[in-house]
């Protein structure tokens, strides 16, 4: 059940350790431990409302866990102070589940937020580097365009340039097909695919969908929304034909046998 | 044992073979037409001996969503009694609809998380959620002063453009309804005093109540009141619909305090717009005070400009001003608050708005006592 990468000796990017993750006294995930290797496309899935995306607030730093930690490399985020935090989270770029673009700014605006904060660039540097940000994604010529004015999957599309604006370490993405059409959908994962080559970033994805899920997943965990803990830990592909849980293989097969 | 009704649907039990009720059901079962009580059914397998429930729906003309319902409560009696319920003479649709709807077993601890409370427990619960709703004050405050100090230093994480536009929406255009309630609250001011000055022939005194009473307390209270309702609830619903869409994470997750880059340039806007709009309230609620002085009682323009301006000293106005700038800060803090304090539905975000508004004018007139004590205390 340990990560792959576990066995060669990079470190891995995220670690997890016996984190439980609560609202108020409800419980929804009890002890999951689990590495995530650097360079991995790492899926996150399970089925709906057992805490997918809860768990990646609680990898980026949204939400507190009840218990357990989660380390950054060797160094624990959980216990890190405001100060060291907000340095370890700026090596992260995250894509939310609707694109959460700011809406009072124009697209380039929003890609240039990060890089005027961050980056000692000059005001012309920061819009040349916003251009070419939204276009990698497709989506060049939009760059005066508000959030308000593109239709939803050019809205993620622009999410995802904001969240590349610093050359991030690892990428999260929270449901990145969900509300695309299939077409769009496999854009997307080709676009996750190739960054994950030309950035070298680790990719965590949350997601159900089954195709993402086969086409960009080397490593995965599955949470169950029953025992509320993780059941199932490897290359998704493996696990739909020799998952120990029953459970996952269904998922994974659509319960089709 | 029926409920003899053409229209609606007709319960019928019968005892069959050895411990077998059959309800038969009859004529169309629909949700709009009413339906029959279950309580027949319970009443006949509360008597004993009654082992198996079967159906019989020769009779059945339509049915919908309301025999469903049905079956299911006779179902959940069997369950309950012991008793075993045969479905076989049910419509296929009906049964295929019923194992659907049993299908996924009802979530226990799902329904617990409602339960009803003892009154301690309430009790104890309420002052849990107010101290950490306090501990949520305080650290917003602490953020907030922390974010203003940066901006005092040139140093704010907040974009200039933004606070542009803020001063834009919360100056320039506030200035008609500035005008329009703070004339009229002048006008009023002068109408009343006019019915108890004219008593005595001192109708020019007008000028001096007007005057005094709108520089040193009405226009700033008067202004703070209107903001409080335009821009301390636009705050709080821009702020909740940002909570809403997760744009407040999306700063979060790059590591830029959404208090610094939302809040910090709202306060200062309104800290710095309210002044202006302070003393343009004054002038106008003057005017209006004016209008009535010189075309109802009879004063002329001199003469009521040199009481004015005798009646009301720099102090009193600068106190004004100040008091509107704290009103602002009071303003700003409250939506702000509010704001970032709302739950993630559209609904949350309307009373997030509300609550901003109320806490902003509680925040005023409590402000407006405490200056009232401490300027009388000082002698200003």
């Amino acid at each position: 059940m340990e990560g792959r990468a576990a066995a060669s000796h990079v470190p891995p990017a995220i670690a997890v350790r016996d984190l439980t993750m609560a609202y108020g006294d409800f419980e929804l995930q009890r002890e999951l431990s689990f590495d995530i290797g650097t360079g991995e496309i790492f899926v996150i899935m399970g089925g709906s409302g057992c805490g997918k995306s809860t768990l990646l607030r609680h990898l980026v730093g949204l939400n507190e866990p009840a218990r357990g930690e989660v380390f950054y490399g060797a160094e624990s985020f959980t216990r890190a102070d405001p100060a060291r935090r907000r340095q370890l989270i700026r090596r992260i770029g995250v894509l939310f589940q609707s694109g959460a673009l700011w809406s009072s700014m124009t697209l380039a605006e929003n890609v240039s937020l990060p890089l005027q904060e961050f980056t000692e660039l000059k005001p012309a540097e920061v819009r040349e580097v916003a251009e070419l940000k939204l276009a990698l994604v497709g989506l060049g010529g939009f760059e005066d365009y508000y959030p308000s004015d593109i239709s939803g999957g050019m809205q993620k599309r622009a999410g995802l340039a904001r969240a590349i604006a610093l050359d991030p370490d690892i990428l999260f993405f929270d449901e990145p097909s969900a509300g695309l059409d299939p077409l769009s959908a496999r854009l997307l994962d080709d676009l996750i695919l190739e960054l994950r080559e030309s950035l070298g970033a680790t990719i965590v994805v949350v997601t159900h969908e089954l195709a993402s899920i086969f086409a960009i997943g080397t490593d995965s965990v599955f949470l169950d929304a029953e025992t509320r803990t993780m059941i199932a830990r490897g290359r998704p592909s493996e696990l739909r034909d020799h998952a120990d849980h029953e459970r996952v293989r269904q998922f994974l097969r659509r319960g089709e046998e | 044992m029926s409920v003899p009704s053409p229209s609606t649907g007709r319960v019928t039990l019968r005892r069959s073979e050895e411990g077998t009720l059959v309800v038969r059901l009859a004529g169309p079962w629909r949700l709009e037409e009413g339906l029959p009580s279950v309580e027949p059914v319970q009443r006949e397998v509360a008597a004993g001996s009654t082992r198996r429930i079967a159906f019989d729906t020769k009779d059945l003309d339509a049915w919908d969503s309301g025999l469903l319902a049905f079956v299911s409560s006779v179902s959940r009696l069997g369950r309950d009694r012991a008793v075993e319920v045969d479905r076989s003479g049910l419509p296929g649709g009906l049964q295929r609809l019923l194992s659907l709807a049993e299908a996924v077993p009802v979530k226990e601890d799902a329904a617990a998380r409602q339960r009803t409370s003892q009154l301690v427990e309430l009790l104890g619960e309420k002052a849990l959620e107010t101290h950490s709703l306090f501990v949520d004050d305080l650290r917003f405050l602490g953020e907030l002063t922390v974010a203003l100090g940066r901006a005092l230093r040139g140093r704010a994480r907040f974009r200039a453009t933004d606070l542009a536009l803020l001063v834009q929406q919360n100056g320039l255009e506030a200035l008609p309804i500035v005008t329009l309630v703070t004339f009229l609250l002048g006008l009023i001011l002068a109408f009343v005093g006019a019915v108890q000055l004219q008593t005595f022939g001192a109708a020019i005194y007008v000028a001096d109540l007007v005057g005094v009473a709108m520089v040193r307390d009405m226009g700033a209270l008067i202004t703070g009141i209107i903001m409080a309702g335009r821009s301390g609830a636009a705050f709080a619903a821009q702020i909740g619909s940002m909570k809403v869409t997760q744009e407040t994470d999306a700063l979060t997750t790059m590591a830029i305090s959404p208090v610094e880059f939302l809040a910090a340039p709202r306060v200062v806007a309104l800290c710095l717009m309210m002044p202006l709009l302070t003393l343009y309230g004054d002038a106008m609620g003057i005017l209006g005070g004016a209008f009535v002085g010189l075309t109802m009682l009879g004063i002329s323009p001199l003469e009521y400009y040199d009481q004015t301006v005798t009646a009301i000293s720099l102090g009193d106005l600068v106190g004004g001003v100040f008091k509107g700038s704290v009103y602002g800060v009071l303003v700003a803090i409250a939506g702000c608050l509010r704001g970032m304090q709302a739950g993630k539905s559209s609904s949350a975000v309307g009373d997030a708005a509300t609550s901003a508004v109320v806490t902003g004018v509680v925040l005023i007139i409590v402000a407006c006592g405490v200056f009232a004590y401490v300027f009388y205390a000082l002698g200003l």
